[in-house]
């Protein structure tokens, strides 16, 4: 089976002005289906730039990038939309969630922009919210809610449309470390039960310890590509 | 159509977030509609009392008025040396075929005495046709006959205001009055007719056979004359050749010879109400014109905080476009809030349009006259004052970079 992610020579060069800022340096490398990455680098490794065209929220300067058979090459704005919507899942450091909406209906988002109809819709926010322990707190608005259920709803509306992966920037980064390991369990129970693929950044040795594979990012390359 | 319903409850939701910041911005819109329909209400009013005064002065109406007299090379006013005779009246009936009706007049103002009542009007000697040219009936009683013509009867038809002045509420049919010290029967009493054009009180009038203001009001040294001839063609499109033929056949009646001016001038009175209702017709298009600014004004208020909100918003913008929010979920969301924020305006402005207009009809006794398709354009107008203004902020949202937009602060 071809891996989910097939990644080659990926530059991205950002222009600030005069300056050209490269951010990638040719990154080359795959990830298989069912996988749990983190990605680790300081600041300005270009970790985050990475995770961005592996979002398909950024396109890269050069080079290839495959995911599940799909390249964003060429793609439109709106196609682009429409493969994040179907084959990723966001979760972010700050939750995002929309503040003035309840949880049922911030997971429900990916699905109203997927077409879904109201019914079905309810149905799988309902479920996404249960895999993730939230079930009893579907009306509450993120304001009622603790960091580490604001960031379960994330995960719960990262889920929901049943993507094949999980992208993941620096989850725990707004969370205390107990609240951080029950959110690193869930990851981890997801990805063994459901086998959706996981790419995680974070820059906590220990939060990435709980991923299978480490990558380290540095000045744009990949330096270290370990599995534990 | 549940989706459409879905965004319309979602621009609700995020309007009421800013209760106070959408109910002023609404209020732009609110007061814009408003002056729309209340200045086209007045317009209308004012346009339909026009019509309605033309309506009663009689349609395709000419008059023929006698000349002016030259003495000593000063020219005297129309109508002050009598040249026109009630046969050339008779002439144009009988010569012109375009010609439906066709009245000589002769007038004055008299004092009319009824018991211990007596009032000041004007007394109009003339035929029948009359009350036909200038579509007037009776209210009550009957007109005159060809016999009242021939025998100079002193029986005479009051305008509404004369009767009223003259006999209170009792009914005047066959009293007498004295106008000018003679003696005559009350056979008919005229339907009221309002106000002409020109402000004048039509219903102060009596009228008596010609030849009875010939003979015993207004006699003249020279029998047979009257002042004016009404005449009614037979429609609008034989206007221009009905007058060139009254000119050339009183010119020959009147033997003047190619170098010499009329005696005489026709009037087209039409044209007199044409104009007249043209320049209702402008003032009206101004009226709604100027009350069409402020309700752009309030678009440009709606575009205003439109963009603050997309301002505001960035990161919940960011985040649907992540999701998977394409340009146009995005477009349409600003989009359907704005139009919402103008419809609901819109239809308060309706209410308050015709609220005031109302309470400044009755403080001013201006004639105001409502549509339904006024009301509805200015409805409809201030929806795609939402859609026009609203574009531009939704555009600019709906193509936000979603990596800054995540990012925004």
């Amino acid at each position: 089976m071809e891996p989910l992610i097939q990644i080659k020579d990926l530059v991205k060069i950002y222009h600030l002005g005069e300056m050209e800022v490269q951010a990638l340096g040719g990154v080359s490398l795959s990830i298989k289906r069912s996988e749990f990455v983190a990605i680790m680098g300081a600041s300005g490794s270009g970790k985050s730039t990475f995770m961005n065209i592996l979002g398909f929220l950024d396109h890269p300067t050069s080079g290839e990038y495959l995911l599940d058979g799909q390249s964003g090459t060429n793609l439109s704005r709106d196609e682009l939309a429409e493969i994040r919507n179907q084959k990723i899942g966001f979760v972010f450091q700050g939750f995002n969630l929309l503040s003035r909406t309840s949880a049922l209906e911030n997971v429900q988002l990916p699905l109203i922009y997927g077409q879904i109809p109201s019914k079905k819709r309810k149905e799988m926010a309902q479920q996404a919210l249960s895999a993730v322990g939230l079930e009893g707190r579907t009306h509450h608005h993120p304001s009622q809610l603790s960091g580490g259920e604001q960031q379960r709803v994330a995960i719960a509306r990262a889920l929901v449309n049943r993507p094949p992966i999980l992208l993941a920037d620096e989850p725990t980064g707004n969370l205390d470390s107990k609240t951080s390991g029950e959110i690193m369990a869930i990851f981890q129970r997801l990805n063994d039960e459901t086998g959706i693929t996981i790419v995680m950044i974070t820059h906590e040795q220990d939060i990435a310890a709980y991923g299978k594979r480490n990558i380290l990012f540095r000045d744009g390359r990949v330096v270290e590509d370990s599995v534990s | 159509m549940t989706a459409l319903f879905a965004s319309i409850r979602i621009a609700l939701r995020a309007l009421m977030v800013n209760k106070m910041r959408s109910s002023l911005t609404m209020l732009g819109i609110i007061i814009g509609v408003g002056a729309v329909i209340a200045m086209i209400a007045v317009g209308s009013g004012a346009k339909r009392r026009i019509a309605e005064q033309i309506a009663s002065m009689g349609s395709n109406l000419f008059v023929v008025l006698s000349g002016s007299a030259t003495s000593g090379g000063m020219r005297w006013g129309s109508g002050t040396v009598p040249t026109l005779t009630a046969e050339d009246a008779k002439a144009i009936a009988a010569e012109i075929p375009g010609v439906k009706y066709v009245a000589p007049n002769l007038n004055g103002v008299a004092q009319v005495v009824f018991g211990n009542q007596n009032w000041s009007t004007v007394i109009n000697g003339s035929t029948p046709e009359v009350l036909e040219i200038r579509d007037w009936s009776l209210a009550s009683g009957r007109s005159f006959t060809q016999q009242d013509i021939d025998g100079a009867t002193k029986v005479c038809i009051l305008g509404k205001t004369v009767a009223e002045n003259l006999f209170g509420g009792s009914d005047p049919t066959g009293q007498i009055v004295r106008i000018k010290k003679f003696p005559f029967a009350v056979i008919g009493v005229l339907a009221p007719k309002g106000q002409s054009a020109w402000g004048q009180d039509q219903d102060d009038v009596i009228f008596v056979p010609l030849t009875t203001a010939q003979k015993r009001l207004f006699g003249m040294q020279f029998p047979g004359m009257v002042r004016s001839i009404s005449i009614q063609a037979q429609g609008p499109e034989v206007m221009k050749e009905v007058e060139n033929q009254i000119v050339d056949l009183l010119r020959q009646r009147h033997r003047l010879q190619p170098n010499q001016e009329n005696d005489f001038s026709v009037r087209n009175l039409t044209e007199v109400a044409s104009s007249a209702e043209e320049s209702a017709k402008v003032m009206s298009l101004l009226l709604g014109a100027i009350a069409s600014i402020s309700l752009i004004v309030g678009g440009i208020g709606i575009m205003n905080i439109m963009l603050v909100s997309v301002t505001e918003r960035t990161r919940e913008i960011g985040i649907r476009i992540a999701v998977g929010a394409k340009v146009r979920d995005i477009l349409l969301q600003f989009l359907i809030e704005s139009i919402v924020l103008s419809l609901i305006g819109g239809a308060l402005g309706i209410g308050i349009g015709i609220a005031g207009t109302l309470i400044l009809s009755t403080f001013t006794q201006w004639p105001v006259l409502f549509s339904t398709q006024a009301i509805l354009l200015a409805f409809l107008f201030s929806g795609s004052v939402g859609v026009f203004f609203g574009f531009y902020p939704a555009r600019k949202a709906s193509l936000l970079n979603p990596i800054e937009a995540l990012r925004y602060e």
